[in-house]
């Protein structure tokens, strides 16, 4: 869920800023990256990634859900039929802002906002399989631990014992002096 | 509503303006290029960050 904005909306108003928003998502859905300043790039991140999340969903309900911010059907169709399918290993972060400097007019700065269509790194792949791997072995180790500990227990209890009894040993004279 | 009493001279309208100042951008060089660059921001030089290409950061003739 995107944290509500603080401070003043972008463009007039709410409706203004609703409208910018919606149009940004779309222009991003159609090219799979545009570039913008990077206040607005930053305020359409949460959105856009929310819309890929209903996309990922797939089914009536979350593409009416995503029709009412995206109003064009072709776009919407392109973000549930080719966008979604990338985005199906990644659990969210579906999308990059990077600056890229300030621009000649004005020297607003800024950014490129863009889909990371490129496949989950190997390395999370790597720990993914490696949780796996430990998940199934967990039980195999753990039956095989517990035959030699039983023994390794048996043991410890034996020599533990005598310790505990010295303990309430020593601790009962402590008593008597007490209540001494 | 309050209101200066008095014009305020040359002499003090520039000495506080004296202290207007603007401080240097930190720059780090890039590790593609060499080029300085303004940190978490794509080179103006080479167009990398990260390893990824974006043309929309190249220093163009007439910006800056």
């Amino acid at each position: 869920m995107p944290t509500p904005t603080k401070g003043p909306r972008l463009g007039g108003g709410p409706a203004h800023e609703r409208l910018i928003l919606a149009n940004l998502a779309t222009a991003l859905f159609e090219h799979g990256r545009i570039t913008t300043t990077v206040t607005k790039a930053k305020r359409l991140q949460p959105l856009a990634e929310r819309l890929i999340t209903f996309a990922k969903r797939g089914d009536l309900h979350a593409r009416r859900r995503v029709l009412t911010v995206v109003r064009d059907k072709g776009v919407v169709h392109t973000l549930f039929a080719e966008i979604a399918p990338v985005m199906a290993e990644r659990n969210g972060g579906y999308t990059r802002v990077t600056k890229v400097g300030n621009r000649k007019g004005d020297n607003a700065p800024m950014a490129v906002i863009e889909l990371v269509t490129e496949p989950v790194s190997p390395k999370q792949a790597v720990v993914k399989e490696a949780e796996k791997a430990a998940k199934k072995a967990a039980p195999k180790k753990a039956a095989k631990v517990e035959e030699p500990k039983a023994e390794e227990t048996a043991v410890e209890e034996t020599v533990e014992t005598p310790a505990a009894e010295a303990t309430e040993v020593a601790e009962a004279p402590a008593e008597e002096t007490k209540e001494a | 509503m309050a209101v200066p009493k008095r014009k305020m001279s040359r002499s003090n309208t520039r000495a506080r303006r004296s202290q207007w100042k603007t401080t240097a951008t930190a720059l780090t060089t890039c590790p593609n290029c060499k080029g300085q660059k303004v940190s978490h921001t794509a080179c103006p030089t080479c167009g990398t960050y990260k390893g990824r290409q974006y043309a929309e950061a190249l220093r163009t003739e007439h910006a800056g």
